[in-house]
């Protein structure tokens, strides 16, 4: 049996390698998809103050550390038990879309857009940002621009672009300032037009990947989302709802607390995964997405201009939509919806309120914050002591919550485009590719306690 | 009047009096010598090791902070071999105890990473002992970070001698030292304790610090210390 190995998979973030096994015909017989780090967040915070579970917790990723502190300080909040005052809650979604909006630039133009816009055969040497500058490099401009816009809203907010430490247990430490909010608001406009000509461009080229759209991890799951009482879909402080393939809501109203009523987490014999499942379905049937395209399966809009584009979006892919590839245009829509909800909250009256912070200490043993980040639903659950002091903690992060269905679409990609006989340098990019698609954080998603890389296996089904 | 004594410091000829200590000297002279554990209004212990220097016709390294200055003594207080011995003390410190400056209360406004900077310390030679230490945090507005102490003995100091409460105390031996609370009890359980606060605001580190305070938010005021012993005629 012939064996390919993609190590390290590129343009992602953290570390992950690909096995492909060949069968004597040359077709895919199986894959495995490792993940190569260990971090172990959840066993050495134990003991330490609540308090400083933000600031511990951010470190677990350089890109999207405010969704962590986020998260966090909503548990946090939880073992206070106080509501954040309402400029703090406006302040830390303000944060929230920011976030969004670098994250999500990063995520297509820089290591997604190669593919597209190179092509998925091009040569792997230019296959890169570098490339993209090359032969497109309005593209790459409005990528970086847009990465820098929400990058500099987390600076003028909270000083540092990279785990600041503004978001705090109540709150968040400094108010906004009207110069700080008029500098964000002059730049929306430019911004807002990158995003609309990136969703017109991703448009025109979505016909030249059909084969791609129709065999980019197509298998019908479960989706899950946090949506406000309208139904629209809700980054910060929505209830989680699940929906099936159809589009029929399967639990809804679900607060961060009863999270571990419909969330198993199931533990494989010869892997140290934690496999994420709906529980009511039970494993590994319960599989569910989450993330971009998983967040509009599974709400009813945005409730902001960017519903126009997402009604569009709906008339050509679908009101359900499988194919993982379509995780790129969820993810240019949810750019656009982060772009109109910022101007909202800088227009709300009480985003310069300089009340910001609510003190307690500890008055509840437990706490769980919920909240949607870039990748997908992210849970941090903490017990304390009466002193506050960590006793135990678990994380569920975005990439968690999508492996097993990453790991089908892997497989299912491999086996759709790698043919051994007549083998091609792209078809293993394809297989890349698919990864990129959820844009999975790999260093995010490896939490568990333990001394063994995790290692995540796909089999075929009848292997 | 104690008797006038006069030393060279750094070539420098300097006037002094018998009893000062080279530190005492060589600050008056507007000379910088590094220290972490010696502050102003309170004893000294020359526990740190930093403000060592080299007196002429003295075989070893010898604490300013603790070294009398005696008639015609010549003090080096900066040389190569100076530097390279303070960063092995301030490496040591690191190694011994789990310093994570990126998270902590007192980021930024630390006395052990503001000398790790003055010192060009930017990596740590030594294998890091990783011990595994608990975290205090039974008083009601204080905490007690073992992870971040440097066992300078600071507030054990300043406990003693300015508040006179001498909650603290150095248990065990050699690395396994510990600051101790009222003969080895939780904080919060402290009869002696009069929750003043002083040990939290003389700590170089984020080893002691306001309860609820997140990363960079600990900022200390030592200098009320120095005010409010020499107000009292210094240490007792």
């Amino acid at each position: 049996m012939k064996k390919i190995t993609i190590d390290p998979v590129t343009r992602i973030e953290g570390h992950a390698r690909i096995d492909i096994y060949l069968n004597e015909q040359g077709r895919v017989a199986d894959t495995h998809f490792h993940v190569t780090q260990v971090r172990g967040f959840e066993k050495f915070t134990e003991g330490r103050p609540f308090y400083e579970m933000p600031s511990i917790t951010a470190r677990i990723c350089g890109i999207c550390p405010v969704s962590h502190l986020l998260a966090s300080a909503k548990a946090c909040d939880a073992i206070m038990s106080v509501s954040p005052p309402e400029t703090a809650v406006l302040l830390r979604e303000l944060i929230h879309c920011a976030q969004f909006v670098q994250s999500h630039a990063l995520s297509f133009f820089h290591l997604s857009a190669p593919d597209l816009l190179l092509g998925f055969d091009s040569d792997p040497a230019r296959r890169n940002i570098f490339g993209l500058i090359e032969d497109n490099p309005d593209m790459a401009r409005a990528g970086v621009a847009l990465r820098r816009f929400g990058q500099e809203i987390i600076e003028g907010l909270a000083k540092e672009r990279i785990h600041p430490s503004w978001i705090v247990p109540g709150g968040v430490n400094a108010p906004l300032t009207a110069e700080v909010r008029d500098r964000i608001l002059g730049g929306l406009p430019a911004a807002r037009k990158l995003a609309v000509r990136t969703i017109e461009f991703f448009k025109t080229v979505l016909d030249n990947y059909a084969e791609e759209v129709a065999h980019f991890g197509t298998t019908p799951t479960l989706y899950a989302g946090l949506v406000d009482e309208q139904g629209n879909s809700q980054w910060y402080d929505g209830l989680l709802q699940f929906k099936d393939p159809e589009g029929r809501l399967v639990a809804a109203d679900i607060r961060a607390r009863d999270y571990p009523e419909f969330i198993g987490e199931a533990s494989l014999k010869d892997s140290y995964l934690k496999a994420p499942y709906f529980k009511p379905l039970g494993y590994p049937a319960g599989v569910y997405r989450v993330g971009p395209l998983a967040r509009l399966n599974a709400s009813d809009g945005f409730g902001t201009a960017a519903d126009a584009e997402l009604a569009e979006f709906r008339q050509r892919c679908g009101s359900v939509v499988h194919s993982s590839f379509h995780y790129h245009y969820a993810r240019l829509l949810e750019l656009l919806h982060g772009l109109d909800k910022i101007e909202r909250l800088l227009h709300d009256p009480g985003i310069l309120g300089t009340h910001v912070r609510a003190t307690a200490g500890v008055n509840c043993l437990e706490g769980v914050g919920m909240i949607e980040a870039p990748r997908g639903v992210l849970i941090h659950h903490y017990k304390v002591d009466e002193n506050g002091a960590i006793r135990w903690a678990n994380l569920i992060v975005a990439t968690g919550h999508n492996s097993l269905a990453l790991n089908r679409s892997v497989a299912q990609v491999a086996e759709h485009f790698i043919d051994g006989d007549h083998f091609k340098e792209g078809m293993l990019n394809r297989v890349s590719a698919v990864v990129r698609a959820y844009d999975p954080c790999l260093s995010c998603s490896t939490h568990a306690d333990g001394t063994l890389a995790l290692d995540v296996r796909v089999f075929k089904p009848h292997a | 009047m104690p008797e006038k004594v006069s030393i060279r410091i750094d070539g420098e000829y300097v006037a002094a009096h018998e009893g000062q200590t080279i530190l005492e000297v060589a600050r008056a002279g507007g000379k910088y010598i590094p220290t972490l554990c010696w502050l102003e209004g309170i004893s000294s212990v020359g526990a740190c090791r930093l403000c060592i220097v080299e007196v002429s016709g003295v075989g070893r390294l010898l604490p300013a902070c603790t070294t009398p200055v005696q008639d015609g003594m010549s003090v080096t207080t900066q040389s190569e071999k100076l530097q390279h011995y303070r960063r092995i003390a301030l490496e040591f410190l690191f190694a011994e105890r789990n310093h994570q400056c990126a998270v902590c209360v007192s980021n930024n406004h630390c006395e052990l990473q503001a000398m790790a900077q003055r010192l060009g310390v930017t990596s740590v030679r030594y294998p890091y002992a990783f011990p595994k230490l608990p975290v205090d945090l039974s008083h009601p507005r204080y905490v007690l970070d073992h992870n971040r102490c440097i066992l300078c003995t600071r507030c054990v100091r300043v406990c003693a001698e300015v508040e006179g409460a001498h909650v603290w105390d150095v248990g065990g031996r050699g690395t396994r030292s510990l600051i101790v609370c009222d003969m080895n009890r939780p904080w919060g359980d402290a009869v002696n304790c009069t929750n003043c606060g002083k040990c939290v605001q003389v700590c170089p580190t984020g080893a002691l610090a306001e309860k609820g305070f997140a990363v960079e938010e600990m900022v200390k005021h030592d200098r009320n210390i120095t005010r409010l012993a020499a107000r009292r005629g210094g240490p007792a």
